[in-house]
């Protein structure tokens, strides 16, 4: 653990206005709820899923479905990666088929997980889209996917690590850029 | 935790941290059994050899299911169509099966110990199907998984096992298991089939089966291996079913909330009633499905540290 904090990028407030607006871009784009869910990918995408929901909630008066998706079993590393503690499980209340899903992750960063995330989602249905919001895009793409809705653009270097905390899990909503190994 | 068996040989070489890991992810798998695409992408490329030397349907096709729905392939080898009939040693055969890059062995064998003398051998991964009337792993652990499912938790129950304790492998599988999970374990048996020194295993030992039903909170009924009668272990199959059959009017003395289980395949209106296989406190049924999740957890973990082994 000798990873020191380099920068603070967003506080609590910002990180609510970052998924406000993503939130209403969402609406706009959907042109509503109408068939609309959202799926988190665990752990903290899960609870981004379900602020996003309350906050369209809030602004639409309808509510959306949502789930979560424990993307383990999907990774392209599972099984060259040691399995550390034990998959939550995914948890998907609702069929995706003719759903316009979108996927709710922390971070974007190779690209991999949203890749596995898709992969899972097809395994349930098919949808008639898939979507990406993610609350912080870092760069470093590896796959050709790309976020359509994104909370803030953090250009950051491959050693640094961007840490995203949320209050249900980590005691505070922030998002930190981190130095060294964490 | 971290996971560092290359094998599953025993439950008695678990530790209760190592057992809790297999169940927490056994967890998830039960969930990918009830989706419409029952499959996952995480064994993807590797190989399970199925090398059963005993016959066997529930945990041969439990592990066949596990190995399939995480998208590894699959190979059966069976004694009857094997070189082993021409005379070839198994771990000559098992050398053979390797040269052709298997992931992961399952195996089972009427001898005690022949899982561990083929994980000395190789480098993939041996998982125990149960060998002799040593153990029976992944069916401890899909017992424990079901226990705790319907209890919470496993420590401060009273698990009452009764009939052939001497020749089951379950029951060996099961004691480690529960007492290591700190479960109260109750033997109940007729002395010719209570193993000498059992009692060393930290359980307590009744003859009379209304005594040892009395407060259980799982009620687990074994097998009568009817092939046994033959070696005069006891008089009549008709005195055992009397004296130690579980029926509803001696389920009663048990726990109001306990739960009834048997790994199969059963004897009806022998060692349990019809009434009570089928009845409400039954989990029988459960406890196959659950296999099915715990032999995915298995091969999964055993799969993630043998290649991260081999790269450090």
């Amino acid at each position: 653990m000798t990873a020191k904090i380099k920068a603070r990028i967003l506080e609590a407030q910002d990180m609510d206005r970052a998924l406000t607006r993503i939130a209403h871009e969402i609406l706009e784009r959907n042109k509503g709820t109408q068939n609309l869910v959202l799926v988190g990918i665990k752990s903290r995408g899960e609870v981004l899923a379900e602020r996003l929901a309350n906050k369209i909630k809030a602004i639409e008066g309808t509510e959306v479905p949502w789930g979560a998706l424990d993307i383990t079993f999907y990774r392209d590393d599972a099984g060259t990666h040691k399995p550390g503690k034990a998959p939550e499980g995914t948890d998907l209340p609702f069929d995706v088929t003719n759903k316009k899903v979108v996927l709710v992750d922390d971070v974007l960063y190779t690209g991999r997980s949203a890749r596995a995330a898709i992969d899972h989602i097809i395994d349930f249905g098919r949808p008639i889209a898939i979507r990406l919001a993610v609350l912080v895009d870092r760069g470093h793409r590896e796959f050709p996917i790309h976020a359509d809705y994104v909370g803030k653009n953090i250009p950051s270097s491959q050693k640094e690590e961007v840490l995203v905390k949320v209050k249900e899990k980590d005691g505070a909503d922030e998002v930190l850029i981190m130095e060294g190994e964490l | 935790m971290s996971w560092k068996s290359k094998d599953l040989l025993t439950l008695e070489d678990f530790s209760a941290e190592e057992i809790a890991h297999v169940l927490d992810t056994a967890n998830s798998f039960k969930e990918v059994s009830t989706r419409s695409v029952k499959k996952v992408p995480a064994l993807r490329g590797r190989t399970v050899v199925l090398f059963f030397h005993e016959p066997s349907t529930r945990t041969r096709t439990s592990f066949e299911l596990a190995a399939k729905r995480l998208s590894a392939d699959i190979l059966n080898v069976q004694t009857a169509s094997s070189s082993l009939v021409k005379g070839e040693t198994l771990i000559d055969t098992l050398k053979t099966l390797e040269s052709m890059t298997i992931d992961a062995i399952v195996v089972r064998h009427k001898a005690s110990g022949v899982p561990q003398m083929l994980a000395n051998v190789t480098h993939a991964s041996v998982i125990n199907a149960g060998d002799g009337a040593h153990e029976h792993p992944t069916q401890g652990l899909l017992d424990l998984f079901t226990i705790r499912e319907h209890k919470g938790s496993i420590a401060g129950l009273t698990v009452t096992i009764i009939g052939d304790i001497t020749h089951s492998r379950v029951a060996r599988s099961d004691i480690y298991g529960l007492t290591k999970l700190g479960a109260k374990v109750r033997l109940c048996a007729p002395p010719t089939l209570l193993p000498m020194g059992i009692e060393k295993m930290g359980v307590e030992i009744f003859y009379d089966l209304d005594k040892a039903l009395e407060g259980s909170d799982v009620v687990y009924v074994l097998r009568l291996q009817l092939e046994r009668q033959k070696k005069n272990l006891f008089p009549t199959i008709r005195e055992y079913s009397m004296l130690y059959g579980v029926t509803s009017e001696r389920l009663k003395r048990a726990k109001k909330d306990a739960i009834v289980m048997h790994p199969g395949p059963m004897n009806r209106g022998l060692e349990i009633s019809s009434g009570v296989a089928d009845g409400p406190a039954s989990v029988i049924d459960e406890q196959v499905t659950n296999g099915v999740a715990v032999r995915m957890a298995v091969l999964y973990l055993l799969q993630g540290e043998k290649t991260q082994g081999e790269n450090s």
